[in-house]
């Protein structure tokens, strides 16, 4: 069940589709190459969290390698990193020589995201500004709202054959009529707020639920829609 | 300065034209100088309710195309003094409301008038647009019944966005909710929704509550507006908006079959 899921409805069906989609990807933030002291973190992580290191795709971030020699040897580092159940996927930032060994080695440069961490710097994380968009009245019937980049917060109802829509959360302090759909860019990690839920359609990243498809005892009180293991659930929010 | 009042529902037949004719006369009763025109160009009621429809000559198109001026098209009423009507063009259609036009008209209205009554047809088109553009205040007509409900909360988005307040950013039109053909037994069984199930929804001030009531229908075609009608109980309770929308703090009427439930649910029995 995804809003997003497109069928292909050619009369001959062709053998694969390519098609972008958007991936959550392990970084791994490369400050030296001490193969020891690599080795020797990572045996610590995986005693930490074992079940996360099962064939674990990462991406090597050369950020902080830029004053480092040249030289650089990926197939040892790659050997290193599958030994400890990762599997190298690509690297990124890195010196134009690095990334040249990296290509020899049949790992692709990927291009910078938007959100680079700042090498120098590893215990700082930069914090991105996240646009919410406050609205102060009712959302009414034919109305669509929408909150690019962030978060939607209405303060009121929103009523039926409204929509509320936002790339990241929405919060309604009132009672949700319409149409609430949150993390529409992809964000599985988002959620709807709501002090009473009587929705006629309500989706996280695609993943969505009509208003047949909430129960009596979920409708009528204040809730929280997440997504667990890619399937929405509603939570009554104890007040 | 005139006040401009839309009156506007979204959905066709709860009422708007009733009460935009009571309501109209119901303030020139109270002294104020008013004018109530009817935006339902190519569907003319407004003159048939108020009983002037053997003396139109010009209309608001007329006026609006400058084939005529305002003292040509603009009808005196008979019965109550204050009172003026500007009928609809019937062989026009909602295309010949110009924005311009219209403003034109309401201004010159403006200066001679206390309030302007705009009764503005069904839907969400041009003509509805038109109707609430200009508008100060806005008088919701529901009936107690789902899809009217949501038309009206349709409305009430339009009038926030697309208002020449919501335009300019100036203070919002000023909403009151008038909940007409009521009939408390009706609702106590569940058949109708009830006073409360619509604020609920809507979440605008109650004006009136209009019960539901023969009398409606048959001063309609009578062409006398019902608020002058003294044993109907929807005149009586078009009489108390009225006063309402004045400033007087009166109790909330036939809203409840049982002649004291509603008010002792409100006010906690005492």
């Amino acid at each position: 069940m995804s809003l997003r899921s497109l069928h292909f409805a050619g009369e001959e069906a062709p053998p694969f589709e390519l098609k972008g989609s958007l991936f959550t990807l392990t970084v791994l933030h490369l400050f030296q190459l001490d193969r020891a002291a690599i080795e020797r973190q990572l045996a610590e992580k995986i005693k930490q969290a074992p079940s996360f290191f099962n064939n674990t795709p990462v991406v090597i971030d050369l950020e902080g390698m830029a004053d480092s020699p040249d030289s650089f040897d990926f197939n040892g580092l790659y050997e290193l990193l599958r030994a400890h159940g990762m599997v190298p996927v690509g690297i990124r930032n890195g010196t134009p020589m690095q990334q040249a060994a990296a290509r020899l080695a049949g790992l692709p440069v990927l291009p910078e995201s938007r959100a680079t961490n700042n090498g120098k710097k590893p215990e700082r994380t930069e914090s991105v500004p996240v646009h919410s968009r406050i609205v102060n009245h009712p959302i009414r019937s034919g109305q669509q709202i929408y909150a690019p980049d962030g978060d939607l917060i209405v303060l009121g109802a929103v009523s039926a054959g409204a929509e509320v829509i936002a790339d990241g959360n929405i919060h309604i302090y009132g009672v949700l009529r319409g149409r609430a759909l949150a993390g529409v860019r992809g964000d599985a990690e988002t959620r709807i707020f709501c002090q009473s839920l009587e929705a006629e359609l309500v989706s996280i990243a695609g993943r969505y639920r009509i208003s047949e498809q909430i129960e009596p005892s979920e409708r009528g009180k204040a809730a929280q829609i997440h997504l667990v293991e890619d399937r929405l659930v509603i939570e009554h929010l104890n007040r | 300065m005139a006040t401009v009042i839309v009156v506007t529902s979204g959905k066709g037949g709860v009422g708007k034209t009733t009460t935009s004719a009571s309501f109209a006369t119901g303030l020139a009763q109270r002294g104020y100088r008013t004018v109530v025109i009817d935006f339902d160009v190519g569907l003319r009621n407004l003159d048939l309710i108020m009983g002037c429809e053997r003396r139109v000559v010009y209309d608001f198109v007329n006026v609006i195309n400058n084939e005529a001026n305002l003292n040509q098209a603009l009808i005196r009423d008979k019965r109550v003094e204050n009172l003026y009507i500007l009928p609809a063009s019937q062989t026009r259609d909602k295309e010949a409301l110009t924005k311009e036009g219209v403003e034109r008209v309401l201004n010159e209205l403006r200066v001679g008038f206390d309030y302007i009554v705009c009764d503005s047809p069904a839907g969400i088109e041009r003509g509805a647009l038109m109707a609430l553009y200009f508008a100060d205040q806005a008088l919701v007509v529901t009936n107690p019944e789902v899809s009217s409900v949501r038309d009206s909360d349709r409305i009430l988005g339009i009038l926030a966005s697309r208002s020449l307040r919501a335009e300019q950013g100036d203070e919002p039109v000023k909403e009151h909710l008038v909940l007409a053909r009521y009939a408390p037994e009706r609702a106590d069984r569940g058949d109708m929704l009830s006073v409360d199930d619509v604020l609920e929804i809507l979440g605008i001030p109650l004006l009136g509550v209009i019960p539901e009531s023969q009398s409606v229908l048959q001063s309609s075609n009578a062409g006398v507006p019902v608020i002058l009608e003294d044993s109907s109980e929807a005149g009586a309770a078009y009489g108390d908006l009225v006063d309402r929308f004045l400033g007087k703090n009166l109790p909330h009427r036939f809203t409840s079959s049982q002649k004291k439930g509603f008010l002792q649910r409100l006010f906690g029995g005492s």
